[in-house]
């Protein structure tokens, strides 16, 4: 049976509602509208019981106490109060001055880490930005290696937004517990996806967000340890002091509502729906592999998350693929996709050549992924990719045996 | 970011794709001129055969094309601009036609640039073979 088209896989980019999440949000939007930092009548309560239930549904999906649950706008948000609220208050030098102390990051996080960090190069601290292997991980010997007497910060993503490759997130975390350093890790293609206990993986900060876990946008939370070490930071928004004063502001009561309800539901749906879904990536990759030549699953082999896959075919380059496939909504390395001219940062880091980097698409699954779906996207895939080789002029000079590397190509 | 129709039209349908031979082959023969611009880590590269005939008019022309799809849509375009034009006339088509009938976006216009310097590099390699110098007219307008 054909599916219903364009088929939906960008879930790493951002999932659909669930319906069961819209439901528990709309009566937060009428009746129950009231302000949670209103104190003193109903409508305060009831929108505050909302927020609160939600900061159980949030703690619970991560092991975590609820009082060590601030809400924001989202996992960037989350990121930023994270580094720059825990390198503001473990600085050890004031600001305006330089060797304020040392960070530990990696080259291929997500652009919301990066950002701060290389502000905070700015402002007086050091960043070591990791190199990954091959593979895409990170490893604790990595993180070990990098260390410094100065070391106040170590933020490694849990798991890569473009590759889904998984780092070694609960041996940093206590690595950097034994070197009492404070950990940050941003969780947001992890949590949700994957069992995590901040207690056993020894987590001090972790950024998520609701929208990539079938909750609204514009809502997501950061942990904050309270004991053990207890972990501290600098608001970065001043205002009310709401939210242990970590983050001012009237609570977006809808959206962190929808995002308790989503929480819930990945804590009880993850197993069955990883297991789902391991096997459609593995169908995805298997068949694509299989059938198209020159075909290269980038990142660790096994080390990655169950939904998401990026594949280079090499040849023929993403933009045009992905016109190719337009009855499938997904991502691509390519240059062409994105406002600079530069093919992924994170392909690259991995030493995948900036051609293959150009030839690679990202396909993320989710929970209404059906197997049809899977079938349909691997037939126009290959389709795709064997209409644009017809077209290479890469590809024929692959099959005269020309190494297209060793030529002197006119760059423009 | 939509296409144009023009630009889908020419992804899914493109007019003229292939090659007269091998990259061997070609390289022997005076009557086909080649024109082999962009490189595969810029994500794009364009392949354009020309086949010219004894009053230099060029009879039929060819391309390869890997990359986005508004490269691809310019190169067969292209192609077809070129088929019945002299080697001068062809020398007279600018990217800015190519921008233009296509509605390319300014950050795809590197694509029809891309497709004018195919042409221009095909007629080089024709006219070298051959032996025949460029007149000043046509050399300057050459990069």
């Amino acid at each position: 049976m054909a599916p219903k088209l364009p088929i939906y896989f960008d879930h790493a980019a951002t999932t659909r509602c669930d319906p069961r999440v819209v439901e528990a949000m709309l009566p937060y939007f009428s009746e129950k509208f009231g302000n949670s930092s209103s104190r003193n009548h109903k409508f305060g309560w009831e929108s505050e019981d909302g927020v609160e239930h939600a900061r159980e549904q949030a703690a619970a999906l991560i092991g975590a106490n609820p009082k060590e649950i601030i809400f924001t706008s989202g996992a960037t948000e989350s990121n930023n109060l994270a580094i720059k609220g825990a390198a503001e208050m473990y600085a050890k030098a004031p600001a305006g001055q330089t060797g304020r102390g040392h960070i530990i990051s990696a080259v291929h996080e997500h652009k919301a880490v990066l950002d701060p960090c290389k502000r905070l190069q700015r402002e007086g601290f050091d960043v070591t930005f990791l190199e990954p292997g091959t593979d895409g991980v990170i490893t604790a010997d990595m993180v070990a290696a990098a260390l410094r007497p100065d070391t106040i910060l170590v933020t490694i993503m849990w798991a890569n937004n473009e590759i889904g490759v998984i780092n070694e997130i609960p041996q940093i975390g206590k690595l950097c517990h034994d070197k009492e350093i404070v950990f940050h890790t941003d969780a947001t293609q992890w949590v949700g996806k994957m069992p995590t206990d901040v207690e056993r993986d020894h987590i001090d900060l972790l950024s998520w967000s609701s929208h990539k876990i079938y909750g609204p946008k514009g809502a997501g939370a950061l942990f904050v340890r309270r004991r053990k070490p207890r972990i501290r930071l600098e608001a970065i928004i001043d205002g009310g002091g709401h939210e242990r004063g970590m983050r001012s502001g009237t609570l977006n009561v809808t959206g962190i509502v929808g995002f308790g309800k989503a929480c819930e539901l990945c804590q009880h749906e993850m197993e069955h729906e990883r297991e789902r879904l391991v096997k459609f990536r593995r169908k995805l990759e298997t068949e694509l592999s299989k059938r198209i030549e020159v075909t290269q699953v980038n990142g660790h082999p096994e080390k990655r998350l169950p939904h998401l896959t990026n594949i280079s075919f090499g040849f023929v380059e993403g933009e045009s693929l992905m016109m190719g496939v337009k009855d499938i909504a997904c991502s691509s390395g390519s240059a062409c996709t994105s406002a600079s001219l530069e093919p992924s940062y994170v392909l690259k880091s991995l030493g995948v050549g900036d051609e293959l980097a150009h030839s690679s698409l990202r396909l993320s699954l989710g929970r209404w992924t059906t197997e049809e779906e899977v079938d349909y996207a691997i037939e126009q895939i290959v389709a795709a990719v064997q209409h644009l080789r017809l077209m290479s002029p890469l590809f024929d000079l692959h099959k005269e045996g020309i190494d297209i590397s060793k030529i002197q190509w006119q760059a423009h | 970011m939509a296409y144009s129709d023009k630009v889908v039209d020419h992804f899914q349908n493109p007019r003229n794709v292939g090659s007269f031979g091998t990259s061997t082959d070609v390289a022997k023969r005076t009557d086909v001129g080649v024109g082999i611009v962009g490189a595969p880590e810029c994500g794009d590269v364009m392949q354009l055969h020309i086949k010219v005939n004894e009053q230099g008019v060029i009879e039929d022309a060819k391309f390869k094309c890997f990359g986005c799809g508004s490269a691809i849509a310019s190169s067969s375009l292209a192609t077809e601009w070129l088929k019945g034009k002299s080697v001068d006339e062809a020398l007279t088509i600018k990217n800015t036609q190519i921008v233009e009938e296509l509605s390319l976006p300014p950050v795809k216009i590197h694509c029809s640039v891309l497709a004018e310097d195919s042409i221009r590099a095909a007629i080089a390699d024709y006219r070298k073979k051959n032996g025949i110098v460029a007149d000043s007219a046509t050399h300057a307008a050459t990069h």
